[in-house]
């Protein structure tokens, strides 16, 4: 029975709550580009392109009120003067095109800089991830750290390669633009202003309701990927007992909130975009009649107030699309203050540097006082003392959730005890060095993960750079020849995802033999719960028989043989060590191991 | 690391991709044609009012603007006019947009939810071989991704089909106010189509392989996160990071190379229509000159130069967005291209009570690979047999043959005398409970993981629960019974999951008990307890594969299982005479001593 992981699943999800979800999406913009020293690179590039797309698109109005005003109207004869419009459209061309290489390079450069800046912070996010502690690893929060390296890192680098562009373009073009308008009268642009001032609380209150929104399409999302997950995972089950249609039923309930959700959020998103549209008309009109009523007084020409209505209109395709780009945006900077919340996470297991190296050969236990609880959690362990002298075998025993298996976690510094210390051959564990930890303690866990590639790589894990040679010795060694010889390419077997192609027993062997190349000198076996077919069994029992020899070994015992044949006993139960003492002493003594043990006997006497 | 599992890129042939997006929008369309209808109408109408609006401002221009500025007279009643028109045509062309983007939408949303109602009937009636050869989290990513990506290539389409109307409405309008000014600005049209082309030619490679690697990394993330454990025990975080860097770089690099080839191609497509203009002002100034056109007709056409850029890029997206829509969609064919097993034409029913099970020959292989041969053997109603066999022995396959899971590749089980096969789907699965080793929870009550049909009262569901010991763990949870487990809900142990699962199969009353090693983690005394129980309360045929001398012993007879043949049949006293039975269960005895 494995330890219930319920006490850490259940207190607060440090990646998944959204602490910090009131934070500016400015404050998010300044700690993430402090986090990107290329993203700032990048930035300046954006701020470039911004202008020079503006300069490219306002030179052209400028050069219809050139135009307009050398038309000459003399009743019904119009003529034109010709030369000073050939020369204002020659430069604005030379303009033109300089703007459009100009941006051409500009971008290239965001690009560069805004990729290296994303693929710096995955690889950050990723490493971070390993540098957490195991308490923050569990099943629920799996799929929550895959996404920060993934989904979330992506969503910024769409935002980066197109947000960021469409950001420096359209306040860029906007500005510029009320700028040219106020160079022909001020008055004027204030009268654009006044008309698309209402715009700025509209997006605000459409913009709240359009986040209530997402959420709710983000919670039928992942109810509609959980009925999905049923129907697929439970396959079997749902075969077995026929209950087809009631999943189906189910399934299409959810696929349907989904879509109705999915339908109300487009609503907002509609209605955002022609926001500016709609006041881009209010304004045009708004300039017309001011520019016509005030024209003496403002000293406008024809061709200048041409030129400010065609300006105008220039203010509504960027305003819309910044509704649009505002709902990017929103997107991009959540995911980004999920990802720097990661990498702010103070790192709880720092390796010393230099650490103490404790020298090869069995290893002495010393634990005093240890106290252990998942970050908010109940306690999990509560003063633990322990003296284990070196070569000791030490089988631990305690009921589900007692705490053996967060104990030995411990011992192999996955975690560090929240009091006490734990000490390996008088040298603190906490101020051992890194190299010297892995090479001292090894740990065999229960459900043996294997890298999906070969037997003998993942062998190799427990001592890099070991020969096919070392390998095979090692698995002499433990009485593993005839089993590798079964394997159909011997070391070059592939063991598939996770190692599923090899069963659970097979996945403990290739653990075991990892840790014989590492030869440590204290031993962590994590016996398996599931059934295990006989001869992998005998397998294993031989296998770990020879690889304790000589070297101290605490086994979280799930079987009772294995603790009749330890040296000592340690029995858990709520987090404390209730009893300790060999066997022998411990089963004639009333208490929770001999009840166990005579449970256990009763069981297999009636079997035998 | 080598084989990493992300499917490879998949890109059909140049120029199918686009007769392949054509035909995948056809489809699309014609299963929603209402919205769409009403989404392209949409388009329509913002393109029409949208080339209005260029006339109206050139209409002000030489109606309104020049005439008063000539004369120094507002004529009030011209500017109420020009105002009202240009509300009237704002208001009409935002009506378009609307339309055309919450329709457009619409569309597509229903196209991924019958997309997905489709996905559910497969994933719900395919056979259960057809799932074990896939793996879970690709039908996920089917569910959640493919189904939304092959739809998104309608976001764009009705705006695109807008572009064309845009084309028409803006070439009328330039014929109308100088034929020769129209067949030089009309170039413009062709060569943006031209660039566009050539663009969606040049970075479609490159997408589909950011998405190739990016699968590549994503998968990296996967595995090593699900090893985290075992990466920090044997100190392999910076091979770890390494690793994963090495994936994101080559992600880098192919990003870097869409977004290069963008890089080029917005200034193009920023440049062109302005380049455009000039050259319209440029003619048109000597057309003015000539007396052939008025300024007012010049500004309507620069006018409608600066609008077009933005939709010539949306007509980019759609012909970008083909390619993974394609590709998803081709993925979501290959589920639906599997077969529904058609139900027996005249099921059968079977009798009340305990009914026995007969293997005839049953051959079970998957692919090349031969798992069950041959085997056959009776159980007789109301006998208790257990299935011995070491690993690999074909025990589960055997299992799941017997319940009518999965149909033999040769030979029959017949249940109650009727072959499995011909017995009404319903009548099958109330009769054969199935327990597996791997108990699967529903993310609900314990209730109704016990009663998935519904259709138990409280009395039975506890009941049940009694007998394979699990009322008493499930009593003290927080909420009994109405405990929700599984993904947001309570986590059991091994051993208590196996037994809500049990009372899952018993609750039904079931004439044939079928357990595949499915009290594995439960403790060795409580499975005693509960085989006893379940033999002395219930009336049934129990075949049950076991792994502990225990659980064979309480079997009335063995079917010892080698290498998928029948290696012997009988009592366990008298199968011990084969010496390799004898040294297996004498294993499993050592094993649990």
């Amino acid at each position: 029975m494995t330890e219930p992981q319920t006490s850490e699943a259940q207190t607060s999800d440090p990646f998944n709550n959204d602490d910090g979800a009131g934070e500016s999406a400015i404050s998010v913009l300044r700690r993430g580009i402090g986090a990107s020293p290329d993203l700032r690179r990048g930035l300046r590039a954006t701020v470039l392109i911004g202008l020079l797309v503006a300069a490219g698109r306002l030179v052209i109005p400028i050069l219809i009120e050139r135009t307009l005003d050398r038309v000459r109207i003399d009743g019904d004869v119009v003529s034109v003067d010709l030369t000073p419009v050939l020369i204002s459209a020659a430069i604005t061309l030379v303009i033109v095109l300089i703007s459009g290489v100009g941006s051409w390079i500009a971008q290239r450069r965001l690009v560069w800089n805004a990729e290296r800046a994303i693929a710096k912070l995955r690889t950050d996010a990723f490493a971070k991830v390993h540098e957490l502690s195991v308490a923050d690893h569990n099943e629920t929060r799996r799929g929550v750290l895959v996404a920060r390296v993934t989904s979330d890192a992506d969503a910024l680098a769409r935002f980066a390669q197109w947000g960021l562009y469409a950001w420096s373009i359209q306040p860029t073009v906007i500005l510029g633009t009320i700028a040219v308008i106020a160079w022909y009268s001020w008055v004027l642009a204030l009268v654009v202003v006044i008309a698309y001032a209402p715009v700025t609380p509209l997006f605000k209150w459409i913009q709240k309701r359009q986040l209530a929104a997402y959420d709710a399409v983000r919670t039928s999302v992942s109810d509609m990927l959980s009925g999905f997950s049923e129907a697929v995972t439970g396959a079997a089950v749902v075969r077995a007992y026929g209950i087809e249609d009631r999943t189906r039923e189910r399934l299409h309930n959810a696929i349907g909130v989904r879509y109705r959700t999915k339908i109300k959020a487009n609503k907002y998103q509609a209605s955002v975009f022609v926001a500016g549209d709609l006041f881009g008309g209010i304004a045009f009109s708004c300039v017309l009649i001011v520019g016509l009523w005030f024209r003496s007084s403002l000293g406008l020409t024809a061709g200048e107030l041409v030129a400010c209505l065609f300006l105008t209109s220039f203010i509504n395709g960027p305003v819309g699309e910044i509704g649009e780009t505002l709902d990017q945006t929103q997107t991009a900077i959540a995911g980004w203050r999920k990802i720097l919340n990661l990498l702010d996470r103070e790192r709880e297991l720092i390796d010393p540097e230099p650490g103490v190296d404790v020298p090869a050969g069995p290893v002495a236990v010393a634990v005093a006082d240890v106290g252990f609880r998942y970050r908010e959690g109940p306690p999990v362990l509560i003063d633990v003392d322990l003296e284990i002298p070196a070569k000791t075998n030490v089988a631990v025993v305690g009921e589900t959730g007692s705490g053996k298996t967060t104990f030995a976690k411990l011992l192999c510094r996955l975690a560090d005890p929240v009091s006490g210390t734990i000490a390996l051959n008088g040298v603190d564990l906490a101020a051992m060095s890194a190299a010297s930890r892995h090479q001292t303690v090894r740990m065999v866990p229960q459900d043996g993960f294997l890298f999906e590639t070969t037997v003998g790589e993942n062998i190799r894990f427990g001592r890099p750079g070991a020969s096919n040679d070392d390998i095979r010795a090692a698995v002499d060694d433990l009485g593993l020849g005839s089993w590798l010889a079964r394997l159909p390419d011997g070391l070059e077997t592939e063991v598939g995802e996770r190692g599923s192609f090899l069963s659970v027993g097979e996945r403990q062997l290739v653990a075991l033999i990892r840790a014989a190349l590492a030869d440590p000198g204290l031993l962590i076996l994590d016996e398996a719960t599931s059934s295990v077919d006989p001869e992998t069994d005998q397998a294993l029992t031989t296998a770990i028989r020879r690889l304790s020899e000589g070297r101290t070994v605490v086994s979280i015992a799930h079987r009772l043989a294995t603790a009749e044949a330890a040296d000592l006993i340690v029995v858990f139960d709520q987090g404390r060590v209730v009893q300790q003492g060999p066997h022998a002493d411990l089963v004639i003594r009333p208490g929770i191991y001999r009840r166990l043990h005579q449970a256990w006997e009763g069981n297999t006497k009636r079997a035998a | 690391m080598t084989a990493i599992n992300s499917e490879e890129a998949q890109i059909p042939a140049d120029g199918s991709i686009l007769r392949l997006g054509l035909g995948l929008v056809r489809r699309q369309v014609a299963a929603h044609p209402g919205p769409f209808a009403a989404s392209v109408i949409g388009a329509a109408l913002f393109a029409l009012f949208t080339v209005v609006n260029t006339v109206v401002l050139g209409r002000v221009v030489d109606d309104v603007v020049t005439p008063i500025f000539d004369d120094d007279q507002l004529d009030q009643g011209l500017v109420t006019s020009a105002v009202i028109a240009v509300i009237v045509v704002t208001v009409l062309r935002v009506i378009g947009v609307v339309m055309r983007r919450y329709f457009a939408g619409m569309t597509a949303e229903r196209v991924t939810r019958s997309t997905r109602h489709q996905l559910t009937d497969q994933y719900l009636g395919l056979p259960l071989e057809w799932h074990q050869t896939r793996p879970t989290g690709q039908l996920l990513a089917h569910a959640e991704g493919d189904t939304e990506v092959a739809a998104e290539v309608l976001h764009p389409l009705p705006f695109s089909l807008g572009v064309a109307f845009l084309a028409f409405f803006a070439a009328i309008s330039l014929l109308l106010a100088d034929p020769l000014l129209a067949v030089v600005a009309l170039a413009i049209f062709p060569t943006l189509i031209l660039f566009n082309r050539y663009y969606s030619d040049r970075v479609k490679h490159p997408a589909a392989r950011v998405q190739h690697s990016l699968g590549v990394a994503s998968a990296i993330a996967h595995e090593s996160f699900d090893g985290a454990l075992v990466v920090k025990t044997l100190g392999r975080e910076a091979e770890e990071v390494d690793r994963f860097e090495a994936a994101v770089d080559d992600l880098r690099a192919n990003r870097v190379e869409v977004g290069y080839t963008r890089a080029a191609f917005e200034p193009v497509l920023d440049a062109l229509p302005n380049i455009g203009i000039v050259v319209v002002l440029v003619v048109g100034v000597y057309r003015i000159d000539a007396g052939a056109l008025r300024p007012g007709e010049l500004v309507q056409i620069a006018a409608l130069f600066s609008v077009l850029a933005f939709p010539m890029r949306v007509l980019g997206f759609f012909l970008e967005m083909m390619p993974p829509s394609v590709v998803a969609q081709a993925r979501l064919d290959g589920i639906y291209e599997a077969e529904i097993p058609a139900p027996p034409a005249a099921p059968a029913a079977l009798e009340q009570g305990p009914v026995g099970v007969q293997a005839i020959n049953v051959g079970v292989a998957y692919g090349s690979a031969t798992v069950l041969d041959d085997v056959s053997f009776t159980v007789e109603p109301g006998e208790v047999v257990a299935i011995v066999g070491s690993t690999a022995s074909g025990k589960s396959s055997l299992v799941q043959v017997l319940a009518g899971l999965v149909a033999p590749s040769t030979g029959a089980v017949q249940v109650g005398g009727v072959d499995i096969s011909q017995l009404d789907p319903d009548s099958r699965t109330n009769a054969v409970g199935l327990v597996f080793q791997e108990s699967f929870l529903f993310a609900d009550s314990i209730t109704a993981n016990i009663d998935v049909a519904g259709t138990a009262t409280q009395a039975d569901v506890v009941a049940a629960a009694k007998v394979a010991s699990a009322d008493e763990f499930i009593e003290v949870l927080d909420h009994g019974y109405a405990t929700i487990v599984g993904e947001r809900g309570v986590t059991l142990s091994g051993g208590q999951r196996q037994r809500v699962a049990l009372a899952r199969a018993l609750v039904r009353r079931p004439q044939l008990l079928v357990l595949d090693d499915a009290t594995s983690a439960v403790d060795a005394a409580i499975e005693q307890t509960i085989l006893s129980s379940l033999q002395s309360t219930l009336s049934m045929t129990t075949v049950i594969v076991a792994q502990r001398l225990s659980t064979i012993e309480l079997a009335d007879r063995v079917v010892y299982l080698a290498d998928g043949s029948v290696a012997g049949i009988g009592t366990h006293a008298e199968l011990l005479s084969i010496p390799s039975y004898e040294s297996l269960v004498s294993a499993y005895e050592e094993a649990s001593s």
